[in-house]
Parts: structure tokens; sequence; C-alpha cells
């Protein structure tokens, strides 16, 4: 196995949450507090048409109407949303032409983070997207993407420059008043990624966002619109870290994607936000997202893979609308808590064209005092005859305070389908490190080649660089946890 | 090789063992029996380093070095080596990787180069012929859904691949039917030489028929109670073990 020489030194530097620093910066930050006019101001701050400042009033006035969700399997005092700010974004000295007139301390913060975002050591085959706080700082390879075609910028860039993309397919994935937090982020939202892949183009690299939430109370919200039109391919990658505070900060995004005739888009996510205090569980980040994709084109396909190792509470689950016929909805999904995480998540396959397939596979892993759940719905319309779908929940327990849950849900209005449920618990063991031990092989290696092990049908759904960077990720974490 | 002085150890609470000295040079191959509960497999455990045994009392010394002191991983790169009574099922872990990364952590420990898994191939391949092992088992999860036969032969495909300095084999033979036996035991004669030194744990004198011990020690309630030549596990055998129980 190649990734165990790496791992033993970087585990043993970093104990702790290597991302939980701080930047000092002077930022533009609006006063806590949320009313129409924050609203209207932020679509100012912003230069919006009127389309997009109807948008967030409408998304608003729903807002006001709804209620957080209390289903989920989680449990946090009210978050206080006039006890928050809406807007914060780096302050720059004046308009950017370019990258090198990025403050250099923001850059410095990516470097850090291990995203190099100048041009000499910029990542040579991933475009990426900075988000920092509110707001977009660099888009890297964006000139090499414009020359096939391919747009991929800042969401508020686009909104001034495609306004009627935009207008067509924002929310139309994910209507304004989907549910409490989508309607608060389509009210409130800042910035985020967008990418355009035009008729018959395979991206040529892998696109990036990074996401950095670096204020203590600020809110996050992101929104995320993919558009791949027919015969197009591309792989999108978010990663996500946050300072180490003692109060929770919240990160409520939206994730769009549509997919054409025959196209494409492979969603990874590896998301590491500070997941508070491991003793206490003080602080973290609130992760309250919508992902949603629509396969509205024949033949299309979305296949989301997220590893989601931080955050206090995570509430997501990336869902796959399947209206083309033959359309192929996938979710591979590992799920690591520990300390005093609590996390809800899964997915949500809706079958509503001929032939639609989906396949969900689950890992979730529980550490600690953690509690972690499967929530997944699978929906067969009545036109989607011979619809598929295979689900895999496999739950692993390290210690005995930990919990986890499974909350399948299955819906069928047509009888042609073919629908089959797997599950399995299982526990890693003293008895199984002291084996890999007796062997000259070190406890983190043990670890995580029984993670790997687990895992791999999940991991291996990831770019490779991801996929290393997401074992180290889990290795890291539940070292401490194990015996 | 290996020194035992007067070793006291226990699981949770209560002492197994109470008061344990052996002496083994390279070489020798030692054969420890005795009845269920006569503390055989606690000493294995004690010298591999099993982290729910406690040591009371007594000191062990390896090769010059006070060996209760040292990591059970450590233990294994300087040699020492437990055939599992019952080896535990690791799902998820291949096989064959699993002993790659056996293999390649002593090397890295003795400052050699790590094997590719094509390099590797090639010793598995031959050390899997030598114990009659099926193809198959390399491409298997660890133990995961193995016969107890092929368990405690995949131990000694580890032992063989490992060649360690001191093996203590924990009732290898327990599981194998008779053709069995004999192919572990001869995969064990092969690995066996001047330089490395046996511990043969056994309630049966069955496997000592095909690995000869130079000495049997009999275990019962803790303690030696008889040491002999291999002669004595023939008296065992004839006698059972009531006559040597040491009286309370």
């Amino acid at each position: 196995m190649k990734t165990t020489e790496n791992t033993v030194s970087d585990v043993l530097e970093d104990k702790k949450y290597k991302y939980g620093f701080k930047t000092l910066i002077e930022s533009d930050t609006f006063a806590k507090g949320l009313n129409e006019d924050v609203v209207r101001a932020i679509s100012k701050k912003k230069n919006e048409p009127q389309f997009m400042l109807d948008f967030r009033l409408k998304a608003y006035a729903k807002w006001l109407t709804m209620k957080p969700p209390q289903w989920p399997n989680v449990h946090y005092p009210p978050v206080d949303f006039q006890d928050l700010s809406y807007y914060s974004a780096p302050k720059p000295k004046k308009k950017l032409e370019s990258l090198d007139e990025v403050d250099p301390e923001l850059l410095r913060t990516f470097e850090k983070l291990g995203i190099p975002l100048d041009e000499q050591k910029k990542l040579s085959n991933v475009a990426v997207d900075a988000v920092f706080d509110s707001v977009s700082v660099a888009t890297t390879h964006k000139k090499k993407l414009m020359e096939v075609g391919i747009i991929f910028c800042p969401i508020s860039e686009a909104i001034q420059e495609y306004p009627e993309l935009i207008e067509e397919y924002m929310g139309s994935v994910v209507p304004v008043g989907d549910n409490f937090y989508a309607a608060l982020n389509s009210a409130v939202f800042t910035d985020g990624s967008f990418v355009y892949i035009p008729p018959d183009t395979i991206s040529p690299m892998e696109l990036s966002t990074y996401f950095r939430i670096n204020t203590e109370e600020t809110g996050q919200f992101e929104r995320t619109l993919i558009i791949c039109a027919d015969n197009s391919y591309v792989s999108y990658l978010e990663g996500c870290t946050a300072p180490q505070f003692d109060t929770n900060q919240l990160h409520a995004a939206v994730v769009e994607l549509v997919t054409m005739d025959n196209a494409e888009i492979k969603y990874s996510t590896v998301q590491n936000w500070y997941a508070g205090d491991m003793e206490t569980g003080k602080g973290g980040i609130y992760n309250f997202v919508t992902k949603r994709g629509k396969c509205v084109g024949d033949n299309s396909k979305i296949s989301w893979t997220q590893v989601e190792t931080g955050s206090a509470i995570t509430w997501k689950y990336p869902s796959c609308i399947l209206m083309g016929d033959n359309s192929v909805g996938e979710f591979y999904s590992v799920a690591l808590t520990n300390g005093y995480m609590q996390a809800d998540t899964g997915t949500k396959m809706i079958h509503i064209g001929k032939n639609t397939r989906s396949s969900i596979i689950s890992k979730g892993i529980s550490a600690d005092h953690s509690s972690n759940s499967y929530r997944g719905q699978v929906k067969v319309n009545k036109g989607a005859a011979n619809a598929r779908n295979y689900s895999q929940c496999d739950s692993m327990l390290v210690g005995d305070k930990c919990s986890a849950h499974t909350f399948p849900y299955i819906e069928s209005a047509n009888s042609s389908v073919q629908l089959e449920h797997e599950a399995s618990t299982s526990k890693i063991s003293e008895e199984q490190l002291f084996y890999f031990e007796q062997r000259g092989i070190s406890r983190e290696n043990a670890i995580t080649a029984v993670i790997n092990g687990f895992c791999k049908e999940v991991f291996k759904q990831l770019p490779m660089e991801f996929a290393v960077e997401a074992q180290k990720l889990l290795t890291l974490k539940l070292e401490n946890s194990v015996g | 090789m290996l020194e035992v002085k007067d070793l006291r150890a226990g699981f949770e609470g209560s002492e197994i063992i109470k008061g344990i000295s052996l002496s083994i040079k390279a070489g020798e191959v030692h054969a420890i029996m005795g009845p269920n509960g006569s503390g055989k497999s606690t000493l294995a455990k004690v010298l591999a380093g099993h982290p729910s045994y406690e040591v009371t009392g007594g000191e062990v010394i390896y090769n010059g070095e006070n060996l209760l002191e040292i990591e059970p991983e450590q233990r294994a790169l300087k040699g020492i080596f437990m055939g599992f009574q019952y080896p535990v099922e690791i799902p998820g872990v291949n096989n064959a990787e699993f002993l790659r990364m056996a293999y390649n952590a002593r090397q890295i420990n003795e400052g050699k180069e790590e094997l590719d898994p094509l390099d590797f191939d090639d010793i598995l391949t031959e050390k899997m012929k030598m114990l009659s092992m099926e193809k198959k088992y390399r491409e298997r999860n660890l133990n995961d859904g193995f016969s107890g036969g092929e368990k405690k032969k995949n131990e000694i495909l580890q032992m063989a691949i490992l060649q360690p300095k001191l093996a203590v084999l924990d009732e290898t033979d327990s599981g194998l039917d008779i053709d069995a036996l004999r192919v572990v035991s001869d995969g064990v004669n092969k690995i066996k030489s001047a330089d490395n030194a046996l511990i043969l744990i056994t309630h049966y004198q069955r496997l000592l028929e095909y690995i000869q011990p130079d000495y049997v020690h009999v275990l019962s309630q803790g303690i030696i109670v008889k040491s002999g030549e291999k002669d004595l596990a023939l008296e065992l055998e004839a006698q059972g073990y009531d006559w040597l129980t040491p009286t309370n």
C-alpha cells in the first residue's frame, strides 16, 4: 500500500485540527442581523440585476414563514439568526486586475491550507476557485478553460456576465422555498462558484472550489451552480476548513447541478470543517447544506462522492432527481464522526424517467461520543418503469459510547422496479490492532488499513489526490479514538 | 536469546502465570505443554506484548534488552513472532497486501528497500507453494471467512515471510487435520535454523512427532512443574497431566 509511507510522520505532527488558525485581515463586514434591508444591501453591494434582487426577496419572504427542520437526529440549541453577520469580505485596496493584486496574506492563508493560488505554484491539473468567508478571492486556470468554452468563475461574476444562464438555472433544482436553510441561502448568499460546460466538451482538468470560513460571527452562504450541456463531462472537487472558535459558525450552502442529454457531473467533497472541541464539544461548524442534482437529459449521470470528517453538526443529503430516461444517480459517502459530533446525512434518489438507475453506498464511522445517522430516500414515481436502486449502508463503531443509526425510506409507485437494500454494522477492535502490531505494523498504519478497507468502495470514486488526502484525514481523526 | 526470570502475569486482575523461568538459546526448540488454563497462552501473549495482559513481576531479557519495556510493534520488528491460537478476522484488508505491509515494515526497520507488489509476489508465491496454500488466499481478506486450518496455515505463511528470530506458536496444531499438520510442520521445519529459536505451545504430543523439540516444559496452574527432553512429551501422552499437578 503506497499510502503507508507518508502517514506516520504526518499523523504524529498534526494530532490537533491543523487548520484552526485565523487570518488577520481587514474585512468589510455587515452589522449583525437580518431583515429585508440587509438582503437589499447584499444585492446592491454586488451590483446585481433586478431579477436577482427579486429572487432574493422572494426567498426571504418564504424564509420568514418557515421553521428550521426538527426531524434530523441531531440536537443543538436554536440558532439566533439575528446574531450573525450576513456579509464579510476581505477588503481589497482597489479593484483587482490579476492575482498579483490579491492581498498576500490571503494567498499565504490558502497556501497554508495546501491550496497554492499564484501562477508559479498553482496545481497543474486542477483549476481552483477559492472562497474566503463570503467572497471568491481567486480562480485559477480561467483562461485555459475559456479556450474550450468552459466558464468557471465566481457566481457573483456570473450574475454580471451571464445573467441569462443564472436566471434560467438558479433555483431550478433547489427552489427558493425548498427548505428553511435553502431559503435563507437564496436570500443572502454572497458568492460561490459557477461552472458551465458547453456541448460536446470534456473538461480538460478537474475543477475545484475551496471554502474557508475565517470570521467568527459570519455565516457562510455560498452557492454553486454547475451546468453540463449535451455530451459534456466535468469532475468537480470541493474542500473546506475553518478556524477554531468556541462559538458555532453557520454554513448553509446550496449546490445545484444540471445535466443535459448524455452529460455527466462527478461531484466530490472532502469536508473538514472544524468540529468543535474534542473533549467538551464546544464550538464547531453547523453544516446545513442542500445539494441536489437534476438529470434533465436522457442518459445523463450525476455522481456525488463525499467524505465528511468535520462539522459539529452535519445536515446534508446530496440528492439526484432522475428525470431523463436511462439517467443514473450515484451517492458514495464516508461520514466520520468523533468527539461530540452529530451527523445526519444521506441522500435522496427520485426516479422519474424510465430505466433510471441509482446506487447508494454509505459508510458511517462513529467514534467517541458521537452520533452518526444515515437517512436516505428512494422514491420511484409512477412513470419510472424498470427503475433500479441498490443501497448499501455500512456502519463501523469505534469504542462503546458512540452510536450509529440508519433511516432508509423506500417508496415506489411502479411495480416494474427493482430495489435492494443491504446494511451491516462492524467494530474496529483492539484485537485487530494488536494483530497488526504483532507483525511490526504501526498502529497508525493499522487503522489506515482497516478504515481504507471499510471505505474502499467510496475512496476509489475519488480523484487520486483527494483519495490520499481523505485516507490521511480519517487516520488522523481516529488515531486517538481507538483503544 | 531469551531469558525469562520468575515471570508473573495476569489478565484483568487475576494472576495466571505465577513465576516462570526459561532460558532459550538460538537454534533450540522448546515445547510448552500443559492442560487448559495452565497459563500457556498467557505466556505467549505476554512475550508478544498484548495490551490486555499485565506483568506483575519478574523480567524478560531478549538479546540483552528488557523486553517488557518494548512496544509490541518494536518487539515484532526485533524478530519476535507470535502464531495466534485464534487469528482475528480483518475484513476489507487484502491478505497479500497485509503480508507486504508486514514485510516492508521490517525492511524499513532494517534500512532495506521496500518491495513493490510485483517483487513481493515472487516471495509470496514461493512461500505459499511451500505450505500448499491455494492462490485464492492471497486475494481474500485477511483471515476473513478462512477455515480454522487455513487461518493456521496463514499464520505459518506469515512466519515464513517474516523469518523471525524467536517464534512463539500458540496451539498452531489445533484445528488442523493430519495432512495440514504435516504440511505446516514441514514448513516450520524449513524455517527453523541454527540462528532462530522456537517455542511451541501445545496441548498434545502429536505436533512434536513432526517438529522435534530439544526441551519440553510442563506448565500447570501458572508454574513449570517439570522440564525435560523430548521423552517427557511421550510420558505425558501416556500418563496425562494429573500426576504433575502441583499440590496446593
